[in-house]
């Protein structure tokens, strides 16, 4: 007799009440079928845009409609300006995405890409306006790797209360959050980093040589799109190394799919889990850096406008793989772009697109709810991963 | 009361769990339902508790037709089930776990009647002999104690038909003896009793009847007394049985892993391994036998590197290793076969490839520095597949698409295909297909003839005497007995398991 | 059966509490160095508490430095307790009282040399305390049946927007009506994605909260903009006091001249503890938390279970929300919860899952959290952004200190699966 006549029992029986699977498989399968990667994720902003065309109808009237939509798809796609716009709102989402993604993959939720890029995008305008004297091949490194290091410690804080503590992520994270803000608006009011003559929390401006410098400024200078978006893409590449192609990577995935396997091969669990986060932070920090050296020049009270909690949805849409990241990156880049425009042109506020944002999760998440409504195959539905409070 | 199955089939996706069977229950009656793990008892089971629905067949009672849309209309219909893992919330008292879902209430808004209960539970258990202290917190108390509750769930809600799902596997071979006395005093009262287990010798000793299940369907139906052992075995997995493992006498050649001491406190805050001292040599088998629950876990994940013991020491070939991690562990040529391989063993969700360099990934030739040689590690986890004999479509399949023998063929791949020096084994062939069965005790032999320590693990009485040269018996967190497997019996070593101190 | 096994135990405890036991005996000396050096050290004259309504009333004068030389002594010899032995089960709540302490010993060093109003500094805390203690009990409704509700803060804001919109337009007892639904909307729709659809539960949570943070802020753009009073301006419910109670000296106004939210509140608690713990809803509730397979097998249903209790859960929470408009400021402003459905989770760990844990924990947020707005008035020195912090910072060290000891109901966080 082979097992193959064997009658396996349904595993479910015993193991019902233990997770399995990895975390981002849990969230959003990856099973290769074309399904769950395309036709779930374009149904889902589908539908989003639908019942988000429902509050427009309930709030301006049905004529708004039309008016918003073109407005905002026109302020996305049409035009070289608008492209430069979705790309140049692309790169910190896509950075900050990442960021989430990599705890994702890890077992881990950072909430806390907010506080992360808070942080990480104040210190590398520190490091911006501090040398001034330097050529830009080293002072803009410099300043990238300080918004990388302030994030990272940022991230490495809630990594370490985890390993050594048990402290929930989720809650550190949303904590550290808050605390970030207030930390950077208390910052901005010091002699140090305030702008000469402004009262108002403002940072000094970074020198030109700390800038991301601008791509498409020979066609016209109006075009804003900068390096920050080629940097995004990089360090996108550059998470799917570390993932897959590493031993650190390696340790990642595995401490994220089977805590207990990985630390029955010798793995450590707790260095794994502080090294995701201060890496996860790391990449919030860059998300930071990329607005504050690259459009802004400087930081100010509440900069990082809610890209950190979009970045949740983000990585989610992207199914935690670096290059689903970017496409979800681009696609959510579009919406801001888009908003900004549909906000100008239509009565409809830009708040719509998180709104928008939160309906495209809700629908990823539970592929059945898109099942119910679009009556086709949608693939395995999404589990869980979540272990209760304690480590 | 008279309840029957008939033509229950039950399919799942790729498997057909129950194949029209039919079963017939009597009050009065003990019936005894065989099979391997795996053979489709539990579905049956679970079908005639009101979990599953059959896809096809009917239950009827007294002749009457029903239907069961959930447990809740089975235990209305007199039906109680003591499962396999108990169904206790361990945080409860007994009295609440055993009135849960049938609570006495009084006043407007459902307050409990806590003394009523309490009443009835104590009134219940003197009725039956069934000792119980109500107010005991529920995991407190000793798994025999624990059973009891069960068994007092089930009456509470005046069951007539008690389904016991292997009832003896977490108990002394003493809370056994008692188990039976209990079930023939359910009987005398009249109930009918279905006994499922995979034991030949208990199912013999306390039934009436016995029907065998294999493949999901009743091969076979035997009254004790009539048919031998070896006649039962040969209708449970089809094809006759040799648990015996051919192996030459045992040529140890010095210590190799040496325990001295060794004290492991446990997550509960108890002494699960208290001053325990051994020797494994070099070229022999050591097998540790004991109930589950007596420390052996704790004891393993102490040599292993899990847990930190308070005392005592650990020697892998004269290199103190009390303190080092389970890397340090793993590269000092130490193997472990975990215990629960979907757990502790594999990644469910990696491949093949990367299961197989769990534990070995960060060297040569796997790795250089950071950068994962995936070529390299594929390579690997082709040969092993091949020369360990795991079936499976390739080495990209994830882990959770195999059955479940050849995932543990796949951990002792891993584990044996290197230099080791000691293999820890723990319950190696639990839950694992005959065939692989064979196969694992070969190989376990082999690798000690190749002169590694071997140290296995194991709750069955059968498999610690084919396979160990010398055997350890573990109770309650010491060693109580050291005996060799012809030096003794099973019922000898029962008697040792069950706490009875070597003479 | 002759030796069961709690006899042959020995109680030896873990080296991991060990550890713990020790880091917080360090904390306690850390805390008392703190202490000793810029509170016993820093001050110099007498601090006044006033603890009456009217400067004079019940006056409450003595040493700040003094003060503070007691808390380091007791501070110290806690640190000594931890050091050698631990408290066991009690750490928490000595440890709650201990920050008390803390807070104590430094209010008198902010208030050196000057009169403070302690009676404003309680009735504040209460204030404070009441959205995270609705928060927190809307947790414990939750997790009890072993879902997690992340979406707490979500929750709260759209009951605050619902208060604000629907009180403004009806009158504020409707508005509470209204927040009081949404929430329970926001919590079917968690129920909904968790049990139904085995989302992961914190994504669940998470996707409640930045859905309700974007819709509210949505509608406060299109449709509160504009037309403050038509839609945002439904006004503060005032105090009502309980005659007899509320003359009580000092506890009197702290806890019986408040807001119905208030007396919501202590009735909420109350009513949670008895339900979870001495009525059949109860039993089968925390049976569905603890191991749902067990339940489920009796012939309880799990599912329904779960929804009932984490609709209400969600009820809570809206109602809660209302708090802020209707209870505090008397308007919506976006984003208005501020973290404190967060910090309500934090409390309901700190609490361990039990109601009255998690007003008592509430509590100890909610006195932080005031402490910025007493302490701005006292003008200590204190950049106001480190005030501010200080809930979030308090959450973090709770959290951390306490999380490896609690222990949550066993089955939290995961979907039940049939079969």
């Amino acid at each position: 007799m082979t097992e193959e006549e064997m009658v396996e029992e349904p595993v479910a029986a015993d193991s019902g009440d233990r997770p399995t699977g990895p975390l981002w498989e849990r969230i959003a399968p990856s099973n290769l079928d074309w399904r769950s990667i395309v036709l779930v994720p374009m149904l889902a902003v589908i539908a989003a845009l639908a019942v988000g065309a429902a509050l427009i109808v309930l709030t301006e009237g049905v004529a708004e409609v039309p008016v918003a939509y073109r407005a905002l798809f026109q302020g996305a796609f049409v035009g070289i300006g608008s492209i430069s716009e979705t790309l140049v709102a692309a790169s910190p989402l896509i950075l900050a995405g990442l960021s989430v993604a990599l705890g994702f993959r890890a077992g881990l939720f950072n909430i806390g890409a907010e506080g992360q890029m808070t942080i990480g995008g104040t210190t590398a305008v520190i490091a911006g306006f501090t040398f001034s004297d330097l050529p830009m091949l080293i002072h803009l490194p410099i300043a990238i790797l300080a918004g990388f290091v302030g994030g990272a410690i940022w991230g490495g804080i809630p990594g370490w209360l985890r390993a050594r503590t048990g402290a929930h992520e989720v809650i550190t994270t949303i904590m550290l959050n808050f605390i970030a803000f207030r930390l950077v608006d208390y910052l901005l009011k010091q002699p140090f980093i305030l702008r000469e003559g402004r009262f108002d929390p403002i940072s000094k401006d970074v020198a030109p040589s700390a800038r991301l410098p601008d791509i498409l400024d020979w066609i016209n200078p109006a075009l804003r799109l900068h390096v920050g978006f080629i940097m995004a893409l990089l360090v996108a590449w550059a998470v799917w190394w570390l993932l897959f192609r590493s031993t650190v990577g390696f340790e990642f995935r595995a401490v994220g799919a089977n805590p207990d396997a990985a630390a029955y091969a010798g793995m450590s669990v707790t260095g794994s889990t502080v090294l995701v986060m201060a890496i996860a932070g790391g990449l919030g920090g860059l998300a930071g850096a990329n607005e504050s050296l690259g459009i802004l020049g400087n930081v100010f009270s509440g900069f990082s406008s809610g890209l950190g909690f979009d970045a949740i949805a983000l990585a989610l849409l992207g199914r935690s793989h670096p290059a689903g990241v970017v496409l979800a990156g681009l696609l959510f880049g579009a919406l801001r772009a888009g908003g900004r425009t549909m906000q100008v042109r239509s009565e409809v506020g830009i708040d719509l697109i998180v709104v928008i944002q939160a309906l495209i999760i809700v629908f990823i998440a539970a592929p059945a709810l898109v099942r119910a409504i679009f009556r086709v195959k949608t693939g395995k539905g999404t589990g869980q991963l979540t272990r209760g409070w304690s480590a | 009361m008279r309840l029957e199955l008939r033509g229950i089939t039950k399919r799942f996706p790729g498997v057909i769990a129950n194949d029209s069977v039919d079963l017939v229950f009597e009050s009065g009656e003990i019936l005894g339902l065989l099979g391997e793990n795996g053979a489709g008892k539990t579905t049956l089971m679970n079908i005639l508790y009101g979990l599953y629905h059959a896809d096809e067949g009917e239950i009827l009672i007294d002749g009457e037709p029903v239907s069961f849309d959930g447990p809740g209309d089975a235990i209305a219909a007199g039906i109680g089930m003591v499962h396999q893992h108990f169904m206790l919330v361990p945080v409860f008292d007994v009295t609440e776990n055993v009135v849960l879902g049938v609570e006495p209430t009084k006043g407007p808004v459902g307050t409990l009647d806590v003394d009523e209960a309490r009443r009835d539970v104590r009134e219940l258990s003197r009725r039956y002999g069934l000792e119980v202290d109500p107010d005991a917190i529920t995991e407190d108390l000793p798994v025999g104690i624990q059973q009891r509750v069960e068994i007092l769930k089930v009456l509470f809600r005046q069951a007539e038909v008690i389904v016991f799902d292997e009832p003896t596997a977490v108990l002394t071979p003493q809370e056994v003896s008692e188990f039976f006395t209990i079930v023939e005093g359910l009987k005398e009262a009249g109930k009918a009793i279905v006994f499922i287990t995979h034991k030949l010798g208990e199912v013999m000793e306390v039934s009436d009847r016995i029907s065998v299940l294999r493949r999901g369907k009743v091969v076979g139906e035997a009254i004790p007394g009539e048919i031998t052992a070896a006649a039962l075995a040969e209708m449970m997995v089809g094809r006759p049985v040799n648990l015996v493992v051919e192996k030459e006498p045992a040529q140890p050649t010095g210590p190799m892993l040496e325990v001295s001491d060794l004290v492991v406190i446990d997550d509960r805050s108890h002494r699960a391994v208290d001053k325990v001292s051994f020797v494994v040599q070099s070229g022999e088998i050591v097998g540790l036998a004991g109930v589950q629950g007596n420390g052996q876990t704790e004891l393993v994940e102490a040599l292993t590197g899990l847990i930190v013991p308070i005392s005592g020491s650990v020697l892998l070939d004269g290199v103190d290793i009390t303190a080092a991690s389970p890397r340090a562990r793993h590269d000092a040529g130490m193997s472990h076969v975990p215990e629960d391989r979907q757990r502790d063993g594999l990644v469910l969700d990696f491949d093949l490839t990367e299961n197989v360099v769990l534990n070995t990934y960060h060297g040569r030739p796997y790795s250089r520095g950071i950068v994962m040689d995936w070529e390299a590690a594929r390579q690997r986890a082709v040969e092993l597949v091949d020369q360990y004999d795991v079936r499976t479509p390739s080495v990209d399949s994830v882990a959770s698409t195999l059955s479940g023998g050849n995932q543990q063929k796949l951990i002792v791949a891993r584990e044996f295909a290197r230099e080791t020096k000691v293999i820890v084994a723990s319950q190696p062939t639990r839950g694992v297909d005959v065939g692989s069965i064979e196969y694992i005790h070969r190989r376990l032999v082999e690798e000690r003839d190749e002169g590694s320590a071997v140290l296995i693990v194991s709750g069955e009485l059968d498999e610690v005497m084919a396979l160990a040269d010398r055997i350890l018996v573990m109770f309650r967190g010491r060693i109580v007995a050291e005996t060799t497997p012809a030096e003794t019996s099973n019922a000898q070593l029962g008697l040792f398991m069950a706490g009875e101190a070597a003479s | 059966m002759t030796a069961t096994r709690a006899e042959t135990r020995e109680l030896v405890r873990l080296p991991a509490e060990i550890r713990r036991q020790r880091v917080i005996g360090a904390a306690y000396l850390f805390l008392a160095f703190i202490v000793v050096w810029f509170f016993a050290l820093g001050s110099e004259g007498d601090a006044t508490f006033r603890l009456g309504q009217a400067v004079g009333e019940i006056d409450l004068t003595f040493s700040a430095s003094g003060m503070a030389w007691i808390t380091a002594t007791i501070f110290a010899f806690l640190a000594g307790v931890h050091l050698i032995r631990g408290l066991g089960k009690w750490t928490n709540v000595v440890l709650a009282v201990a920050l008390a302490l803390f807070a104590f010993a430094f209010l008198a060093w902010a208030a050196d040399g000057k009169s403070f109003s302690l009676l404003g500094m309680l009735r504040t805390t209460v204030a404070a305390s009441t959205p995270i203690a609705f928060g927190a009990l809307s947790g414990v409704m939750c997790e009890r049946v072993a879902v997690i509700n992340i979406g707490i803060e979500g929750m709260l804001l759209t009951g605050a927007f619902m208060a604000a919109f629907v009180g403004t337009i009806y009158n504020p007892w409707m508005g509470i009506l209204a927040a009081t639904v949404s929430g329970g909307v926001l919590g079917l729709a968690l129920a909904v994605l968790a049990i139904r659809y085995h989302v992961d539960q914190i994504i669940a949570g998470v996707v409640i909260n930045i859905f309700a943070l974007g819709l509210t802020s949505f509608l406060t753009t299109q449709v509160l903009a504009g037309n403050f009073d038509r839609f945002n301006s439904p006004g503060v419910l005032t105090s009502i006091a309980i005659p007899f109670l509320s003359d009580i000296p000092i506890l009197g106004p702290v806890l019986f001249n408040q807001n119905v939210f208030v007396y919501a509140l202590w009735l909420i608690t109350a009513s949670m503890t008895y339900g979870l713990f001495r009525t059949r809803w109860g039993l089968r509730s925390r049976a569905v938390g603890e191991h749902p397979k067990a339940a489920d097998t009796l012939g309880i249903n799990v599912f329904r279970t779960r929804y009932v209790n984490v609709v209400l859960g969600g009820c809570i929470a809206g109602f809660g929300g209302a708090f802020f408009t209707l209870g505090a400021v008397g308007v919506f402003n976006q984003g208005m919860s501020g973290g404190r459905g967060f910090i309500g989770l934090a409390a309901m760990i700190f609490g361990r899952w039990h109601p009255v844990g998690a007003l008592g924990a509430a509590l100890v947020f909610g006195f932080a959290d005031s402490l910025q707005v007493r302490l701005s008035i006292l003008d200590s020195g204190i950049p106001s952004e480190f005030l501010l912090m200080a809930p979030y910072l308090v959450t973090i060290v709770v959290v951390a200190g306490v999380v490896g000891r609690a222990r949550p109901p066993a089955a939290d966080g995961q979907p039940y699966i049939k079969g």
